[in-house]
């Protein structure tokens, strides 16, 4: 795929600091995020600042990866798993202009890879930072309205209402149902929302090579797991966590083992199905 | 014989300049059911929260003797107190809604502590959550009904049900039977006396209802304007009452 980077992005824009925010800010940013690498699946509060994207664009992904990025990095940026999405490309623009970096949508070149709900299907390698796009950092808000109350619950690990809600889930559709967002037990201790990527990828956390960084912009908390720490699903001894099947398999390269997105391709309904990682896709073709 | 299960000594609660609950002792022994009773305002529910561990008396301290050995209820770490809370202690409120996960199955309700503790295999979780229900006379195919289907006093018993499935050893009442009709206040006051038996449990009750406090407790505490009037054996304090106000109280019933 072309490099959809803007043409004379090589020279960073020097009306604003290197990688937009502030030093002071970065500096914040990068204490909340060594303290959450120190306190795996931990929410470290951080003060969240205004970014040039809508909350829920990635705001709080953005803030992260413009803290730890540097010259010498090479960012991929996706979205859904896809490298051409809008989401996906102004981003990967505005960390070019403004942080001067190389962009790049191969998964094993980058170093630092910014995701919205999907980890690639690539395996990740030593030295490389997955950052994540939030929404709602807390698993058990759901369950559990009251901050202080969600705060207590973790403090003294009292996760019984977690498996309450997989027990209704079994209770109503005879299997856990939940497909996204499924809750992980971080290094034994901390119940970590994973953002919302499909329960598909929740295996590749586990013990992931990779650093993998979470920010929530709007709720300003950021929350890490550290390499090769072990991420758990929760499930019941009699219903244990399973991934997605397909009985297709990628319509455009054929692959059995990737997360297909089901697409409708014509008015009479037929269906298609294709790999959601589009650089995984195309290099396999 | 091993000690008083439960002895508060000198609970004293106040809201601002007004006293809630004045300079309360007593001794709750293992297997006893202890009735407080007194009219709107007494201070029975003050009292029954800084009992249970959920508000910290201005003075005074309430000791609890733990499978492991006596404790002090306010002077345990957060996290001890509330495990002791849901494992050997029961609360039921008078508001089911305030005691049940009102958008969780009944089964679920019921099976919160055993999760809690750490109960993982689902099909036991629903097979014991399903023989509770039973103990409490609700019918199985309701298992999978959420409590805001359930009638008041259904729900009640779903609250009694939630809290005794961890086996607790003190189940702490604040007018279980409040608020419900007659015929289901017997229907559920039978079941209560028949569990308490059964399971040997220990209950501070908290009623105004002296039909009530007759039925279920052994001892009783009348008390008035935050303060302990009277208190002795059931029957004897409502056979012959001394204090004016527990006269008035009994005098006050009307013949059914």
């Amino acid at each position: 795929m072309p490099d959809t980077s803007l043409p004379d992005t090589s020279l960073r824009d020097s009306a604003y600091n290197y990688a937009y925010l502030d030093e002071q800010t970065k500096r914040m940013i990068r204490r909340a995020i060594l303290k959450a690498v120190a306190v795996p699946g931990y929410q470290v509060p951080f003060g969240g600042r205004e970014m040039p994207l809508p909350y829920g664009w990635g705001t709080g992904g953005i803030q992260v990866t413009a803290a730890i990025i540097g010259r010498d990095d090479t960012l991929k940026v996706i979205d859904q798993g896809a490298d051409d999405t809008t989401n996906a490309v102004s981003i990967r623009r505005f960390f070019a202009r403004v942080a001067d970096v190389a962009t790049t949508t191969r998964t094993e070149d980058a170093t630092v890879i910014q995701t919205r709900h999907r980890v690639p299907e690539t395996p990740l390698s030593d030295g490389q930072i997955l950052v994540f796009q939030v929404p709602i950092p807390e698993p058990l808000r759901m369950l559990e309205p009251r901050e202080t109350e969600t705060r207590t619950l973790h403090a003294l690990r009292e996760y019984g209402v977690m498996q309450v809600s997989l027990y209704e889930s079994i209770a109503r559709h005879g299997r856990i149902a939940k497909t996204y967002n499924y809750p992980v037990l971080v290094n034994g201790r901390y119940i970590m929302s994973p953002s919302p990527i499909p329960k598909f990828d929740n295996p590749k956390l586990d013990r992931s090579p990779a650093l993998q960084l979470y920010g929530a912009g709007r709720e300003k908390r950021i929350y890490a797991v550290p390499p090769h720490t072990p991420v758990k699903s929760l499930d019941f001894d009699d219903h244990p966590f399973e991934i997605e099947t397909w009985s297709e398999c990628c319509a455009l390269c054929g692959s059995r083992d990737s997360f297909l997105d089901e697409m409708i391709v014509d008015d009479a309904g037929k269906r298609l199905f294709v790999c959601s990682d589009t650089d995984y896709c195309e290099r396999r073709r | 014989m091993s000690g008083p299960l439960l002895s508060a000594r000198g609970v004293t609660k106040r809201f601002g300049g007004r006293v809630a609950c004045r300079d309360v002792s007593f001794d709750l022994w293992p297997g006893e059911v202890l009735g407080v009773v007194g009219e709107s305002g007494s201070g029975k529910t003050t009292l029954l929260n800084c009992l249970a561990g959920r508000m910290t008396p201005d003075a005074g301290s309430v000791a609890y003797d733990t499978a492991a050995g006596p404790v002090d209820v306010h002077g345990l770490s957060e996290a001890r107190r509330r495990l002791l809370t849901r494992t050997e202690w029961g609360f039921v409120s008078q508001d089911a809604r305030e005691g049940l996960r009102m958008g969780a199955s009944a089964g679920a309700n019921i099976g919160e502590r055993l999760m809690a503790i750490g109960e993982r295999h689902y099909g036991e979780i629903r097979r014991t959550a399903a023989d509770w229900l039973g103990r409490v006379e609700i019918d199985l195919d309701r298992l999978d009904d959420r409590p805001t289907a359930f009638s008041g006093g259904m729900r009640q018993r779903l609250q009694i049900a939630r809290n005794l499935v961890s086996r607790p050893r003190l189940v702490f009442m604040d007018e279980p039977t409040g608020g419900l009709d007659v015929s289901v206040q017997a229907r559920i006051l039978d079941l209560l006396r028949g569990l308490v038996e059964n399971l040997q449990l220990s209950v501070v009750l908290v009623t105004h209802d002296l039909g009530v406090a007759r039925l279920l407790t052994h001892r009783l505490m009348v008390m008035q304007g935050g303060q302990v009037v009277e208190d002795g054996l059931t029957d004897q304090v409502l056979d012959d009452p001394q204090h004016a106000y527990t006269q008035m109280l009994v005098a006050s019933i009307l013949p059914a």
